[in-house]
């Protein structure tokens, strides 16, 4: 069996092994979790030497059928784009069990929540893999039940309500993208006469432009919920205010990316048409998102708010960057979202430990943190440089690639129909890139308050608020290197996904060329006469 | 690989880097003594380098750009390469000089300076961490890297501001530095987009050998060459990072910061980056003229400005701020004359005088303890020989008095502006007399503050209270030594640019000759003008130095007493310094907070959350409700809704089958009738009889809902059809028209 589905099933072994251990127990469970996820990380590097950085298309594919009468296959592989993301994923939950805080502060139902932890990580690795639609769908939903019970269990007062309002919010989307892509499954079998989820089969098929815009529609609303996209994001702040260290981590870390991930790998290739038409308005969205969150976020009390809102700004810009429909946006976007997750992650590690020492992360509650935790304070400090984009630090070669991108991308969403409404490149990236001066001022003034000033407060000064120590140092020096090597070297990466975005774009641009022909043609499969 | 490739560039940078890092991991474990040692010998190595490199590496190959050390590919993807590479050619390597000396003269300083200071190993990794930023900057062959330097020294300006971060004031100093410089560097980054496009790379040398009368850079693009929307976005990241109008707010206050770094990052390094990057990109602004005068005339209105508010300052450190800010000025008005190694040339003997100044007032500070109010000061002549005579040089080399460095630079600038003709390309020729004019009224100006400065700090009785004169004292050689290079170099340093039109001696003049391979050549000032102008200016100084000693030789005198009170209200103004802040904070900081505000509690909270997402919950919940009234838990309830249920269903299944209209075909006399409904086929056990002439006698009868009719003849008919439901014995009927014969039908 293949590196990638043994990553995918290795952390639900872990999951079962925890579940067999008495719940007494924590120490093994903590064990058997932070265990697995390690494993689990050095098993996933094995995919680096097998993977051939000069071909655009999947790699490493393994495709067992499943339920054969409906054509489902357990096909899962993956390609530059979804290479670094399982990485992302497998790096993170390490990192993340590694901090004693990641539980939260209801220290309750260790068992459970490493379970909820391990399958969360096979959801997502899943999901990330998976090359046919009816797997993907699982694993998506997968991934949610987890992170339903981490907030609502292990989260904070309002755990509830937070935990509801995600649910509904992600379910509503996805069960759209269930009927759309029934419907496909449905229209392929029609055009081509045999059942097939596969993603590769599905995403040749061109649909007229009414259904291909319903589809897209229907995938585009699930997607833009994850991202989230203004002005769909207000379930992000109260979700992460509520959940966990661990639950905030992963989902800022990883499960937001779903949502662009699943735009770059669904939505732009399977209905070019329609992706193509609805391109101006996401662009529109996505730079409102960037210069309103980073509004909100100049406003905010609560540390983690703050920091949730940070990204819907920096998710503004991936989607931004997708939507360029170039090689350096879309490049810039794939390295935006991985160093998102290694910033925001580390911020949401951050605003945990504090919460830990200080039980608030009112930013009035704090000052002058650094004479008490220069460690930690200088770690953070360090983080919130790489999510302000600082040169030499992995936040900026996203942005900046998708900036570039974006100002260059000359009429892509110009459209005849709009009347001189279209939003216009060179526009955007300048509104865009007022975040360049937005995020310095409100994440420094965040660490302003919590670490500079007099240390005034008297619970500031109490014994019990110690500097980091033993693994905490290590859950930050693992962070701070990951930033500080992505942004020095960051070729690696950007070489490895170089051949599957050029691939990526001019597919979809020889789709559209296709679909433009004539629209309203019925289902097909591209390229014509080759099913 | 050739000679140009060989030279390993990147340990220039790299060493400084190391220092930081051993520092930042492991400074808290080590003895002061192995901090310096770690710290000063990081960049005494890389001034060896820089030095080694700069005088046997460079001059070769200087005329074919100079030494270039790749790294690796940093960013590479679809068209554009960037790679982590360093180039040192005339213009970077004497920066490079310069960084490396003075920042190793600082070191030395702050061993002595910072003695007492409990974050010793704090202090000196930032410093080495700014060090190794400037490198990048000035070394940084493409512009995205000069992009990591330009950052990286406006992080350590931040921490070094905010050094002392238990007061609220340092650390807000600190983010109003970074958060400033971040709208330049909003500038900055438009500038290198609108580059690419235009030119496909990013590269300096690339960029500056693109920039021809015939190249994308020269296409109009709003009725300016492309030339000049990137030069002034660019300009705009310029007047961020070295202080010019209207951007230069944050540097007064970053005096908050140590005094050696002051010294180091706000007068002789880090500021001095926008002109820089100008003299960098010079083919780029030669390009579009109208460009540089708003270069030039910004750097002269900066010049004046700075040097008015110099006046009323009475806090060394914001005195010397001022006097910085209008310096760089100067710079930027030499520039933007395209007058391009005058600039640096003003860049390089500022760098000297304005660091000796600092670390002067350093040492005055140190000696008063630690304040650095000067209307409590006085007669420190004596008291501290030593830093009184270092001082002196610099105040002279400032003023512009002859011989002394700041004479030959400034004259070179002023001189220029009047002689430079590239105005003239734009009908602009009024831009180099008139920035001219303006920078002579502010060495005027710049002659008066800085003398008043000298006087009231130096001459005369001690205006301090006895406890601080008590303890009045020199500082230690450990400071001292630096002082007095940094005294020589402000002294002597100008004679490296004595301007080839005062002796008709072109050669002596070496910087200009020098900087010629990267800056172009020096702009030609003719005898007469050359000779009127340094008259003009020596005179000027002089006027300043006198007009001072009035006012203020020995102290506060008659005469300022005098004007104080005659003008109260322009003199708290000037002191106010115009009151710019408050200005700023009313209209540009305050609405972003009070819209970000309104956004989260009006949109994202009421609109989206309440009203919209809240809206959606409702709507749902309502029908809920409404299912809700229907589920009592009452078996009879339930038997009562199963009956009006069934009733309904019964009423449906008997409704006639029929469609609510026929579909009529019609080709002939023949007719074709479909009554089956919904296109759907007709149900089981139904019998149709179609009646063409609706006489009650049909025609065609059977359990088929379609039938085919040809008439006898044309004309107006009418269609009965009838089914009959065997299941609830019912029959209904439908009628429709058709008019056979002439093709319609209905």
């Amino acid at each position: 069996m293949g590196v990638l589905a043994w990553i995918t099933l290795l952390p639900l072994a872990g999951a079962v092994l925890t579940m067999l251990v008495p719940r007494d127990e924590e120490a093994i469970h903590r064990g058997i979790g932070l265990g697995t996820a390690i494993i689990t990380f050095i098993a996933s590097l094995f995919i680096l030497p097998e993977f051939d950085a000069g071909k655009a298309g999947f790699q490493l594919e393994v495709d067992k059928v499943w339920i054969e009468s409906l054509g489902i296959h357990f096909h899962v592989g993956i390609d530059g784009i979804s290479l670094w993301l399982v990485l992302l994923t497998t790096f993170l939950m390490p990192v993340t069990l590694l901090a004693p805080q990641a539980i939260g502060t209801r220290n309750i139902r260790v068992r459970d929540f490493t379970v909820a932890m391990l399958v969360l990580e096979a959801g997502m690795i899943g999901a990330f893999v998976a090359l046919d639609l009816f797997v993907f769908y699982v694993f998506w939903e997968l991934m949610l039940i987890p992170m339903y019970f981490i907030i609502g269990i292990w989260g904070g007062d309002r755990r509830l309500y937070a935990s509801i309002k995600f649910v509904i919010y992600t379910l509503v989307g996805s069960l759209l993208m269930l009927v759309a892509i029934l419907y496909l499954y449905a229209q392929y079998h029609a055009a081509t006469g045999t059942f097939s989820f596969d993603y590769v089969a599905l995403s040749r098929l061109t649909l007229p432009f009414q259904p291909q815009l319903l589809c897209f529609l229907a995938f585009a609303l699930a997607f833009a919920i994850k991202v989230p996209l203004f002005p769909l994001h207000t379930w992000l702040p109260d979700a992460h205010v509520e959940a966990p260290t661990g639950g905030s981590v992963i989902l800022a870390g990883v499960l937001l990316k779903f949502g662009t991930y699943g735009f770059l790998r669904f939505a732009l290739p399977m209905f070019p048409l329609a992706a193509d038409a609805a391109a101006p308005f996401i662009v529109i969205l996505a730079v409102i998102g960037i210069v309103f969150g980073a509004l909100m976020a100049y406003v905010q009390n609560d540390a983690k708010k703050l920091v949730a809102y940070s990204s819907v700004s920096h998710l503004g810009f991936v989607v931004l960057g997708i939507f360029s429909m170039g090689q350096m946006g879309v490049q810039g976007a794939i390295f935006q979202m991985l160093a998102h997750g290694i910033s925001t992650g580390g911020l949401f590690l951050g605003v945990g430990l504090l919460y830990d020492r200080r039980h608030t992360r009112r930013l009035d509650d704090f000052g002058g943190m650094w004479k008490k935790m220069p460690i930690f304070s200088a770690c953070f400090l360090v983080i919130v440089l790489a999510s302000v984009g600082l040169p030499g630090l992995c936040g900026f070669v996203g942005e900046f690639l998708i900036l570039l991108g974006t100002f260059g991308a000359n009429n892509a969403w110009h459209r005849a129909d709009m009347a001189g409404f279209f939003p216009m490149p060179k526009l955007m990236a300048i509104i865009s890139a007022s975040a360049v001066i937005l995020s310095a001022m409100y994440l420094l003034t965040m660490t302003q308050k919590i670490f500079f000033g007099p240390l005034d407060k008297p619970e500031n000064r109490d014994p019990h608020v110690r500097d980091i120590h033993g693994r905490e140092k290590w859950v930050f020096g693992l962070i701070i290197v990951a930033a500080l090597v992505m942004g020095v070297y960051p070729k690696p990466i950007l070489e490895r996904s170089e051949k599957s975005v050029s691939a990526l774009i001019s597919g979809f641009q020889a789709r559209l060329k296709d679909a433009r022909l004539d629209p309203t043609a019925p289902a097909h499969v591209f390229p014509p006469g080759n099913p | 690989m050739n000679a140009a490739e060989s030279f390993n560039l990147r340990l220039i940078p790299l060493l400084p880097f190391i220092g930081a890092t051993i520092l930042i991991l492991f400074g808290r474990h080590f003895k002061r003594q192995t901090v310096v040692m770690i710290a000063a010998g990081a960049i005494a190595g890389a001034a060896f380098v820089a030095f080694t490199g700069f005088f046997q590496a460079l001059p070769s190959v200087a005329e074919e750009g100079g030494l270039r050390d790749v790294v690796w590919t940093w960013i590479a993807t679809g068209d554009l390469t960037v790679d982590l590479a360093f180039r040192m050619d005339a213009l970077s390597g004497l920066l490079c000089l310069i960084i490396t000396f003075i920042g190793f003269l600082i070191h030395l300083y702050s061993a002595g300076y910072m003695e007492h200071e409990p974050d010793y190993a704090r202090f000196f990794a930032y410093l080495n961490l700014f060090c190794g930023s400037m490198l990048v900057l000035v070394l940084g062959d493409s512009m995205p890297v000069m992009f990591v330097g330009w950052e990286g020294v406006g992080l350590c300006s931040y921490l070094l501001i905010g050094f002392w971060y238990s007061e609220t004031a340092n650390a807000s100093a600190g983010k109003k530095a970074f958060i400033t410089n971040r709208v330049g560097d909003f500038g900055f980054l438009i500038g290198m987009f609108l580059v690419f496009q235009a030119t496909g790379t990013l590269r300096f040398s690339e960029i500056n050998a693109l920039s021809t009368p015939t190249s994308a850079l020269a296409v109009a693009y709003h009725g300016m060459p492309l030339a000049f929307w990137v030069g002034l976005c660019l300009f705009i990241g310029a007047t961020g990072k070295s202080a010019q109008i209207p951007l230069y707010v944050w540097l007064p206050d970053a005096m908050a910061g140590p005094t050696p770094v002051s010294a180091l990052i706000h007068a002789a390094t880090m500021v001095t980056a926008g002109v820089y990057m100008v003299a960098r990109l010079h083919a780029l602004y030669v390009l579009a003229p109208a460009m540089l005068a708003i270069v030039a005339l910004v750097g002269a209105a900066t010049a004046l400005f700075a040097a008015i508010i110099g006046f009323a300052q009475n806090d060394f450190k914001k005195v010397l701020a001022y006097s910085t800010v209008s310096q760089l000025g100067f710079m930027f008005a030499g520039v933007g004359t395209a007058n391009f190694s005058s600039g640096v040339f003003h860049l390089y003997t500022h760098a000297f005088f304005k660091a000796g100044l600092f670390l002067c007032a350093g040492s005055v500070m140190h000696a008063m303890s630690g304040s650095g109010d000067i209307t409590k000061m006085g007669g420190l002549r004596k008291l501290t020989p030593w830093t009184h005579g270092v001082f002196l040089v610099c105040w002279l080399a400032i003023c512009g008095v002859p011989i002394f460095s700041g004479f030959f630079s400034k004259d070179a600038i002023v001189a220029g502006a009047f002689a430079t003709e590239i105005f003239e390309k734009v009908h602009l020729g009024w831009v180099g007399p008139a920035v001219g004019s303006i920078l002579l009224l502010a060495a005027l100006g710049t002659s008066f503050y800085m003398s008043r400065l000298y006087f009231l700090v130096f001459s005369g009785p001690s205006r301090a209270d006895h406890e601080t004169q008590h303890h009045i004292h020199e500082s230690p050689s450990i400071m001292v030594g630096p002082l007095v290079v940094l005294a020589i170099g402000a002294g002597l340093g100008g004679l490296v640019g004595i301007p080839g039109g005062l002796f008709g001696h072109p050669e002596w003049n070496l910087l200009g000759e020098w900087l010629t391979s990267a800056v172009g050549p020096e702009l030609e000032v003719p005898h007469q003008t050359e000779v009127m102008f340094m008259g003009i200016s020596t005179v000027l100084a002089i006027i300043g130095i006198v007009l001072a000693r009035v006012f203020y030789g020995g102290g506060y005198r008659e005469p300022a007493r005098a004007f104080a009170a005659a003008a109260p209200g322009f003199v708290k103004l000037v002191r106010d310094k115009f009151r710019i802040d408050e200005l700023y904070d009313a209209v540009i900081i305050k609405p972003i907070r009070q819209l970000s505000s309104f956004l989260f509690r009006v949109v994202d909270r009421v609109l989206i959350d309440q009203i919209l997402v809240g809206g959606v919950a409702a709507i749902t919940d309502l029908f809920g409700r409404l299912a809700r009234t229907f589920q009592t838990g009452d078996g009879q309830r339930y038997m009562a809704w199963f009956a009006v249920g069934a009733a309904v269903l019964v009423f449906l299944a008997s409704r006639p089958p029929l469609p609510s209209e026929l579909k009529v075909n019609v080709s002939g006399t023949t007719v074709t009738v479909d009554a089956s409904r919904a296109g759907r086929p007709s149900q089981r056990g139904l019998t149709y009889s179609f009646d063409f002439d609706d006489d009650g006698r049909p025609e065609v009868q059977g359990t088929s809902a379609e039938a085919r009719y040809t008439y006898d003849k044309g004309g107006p008919h009418t269609i009965r059809v009838t089914v009959h439901d065997p299941r609830w014995h019912k029959e209904s009927s439908i009628t429709s028209k058709v008019d056979v014969g002439s093709g319609s039908n209905n």
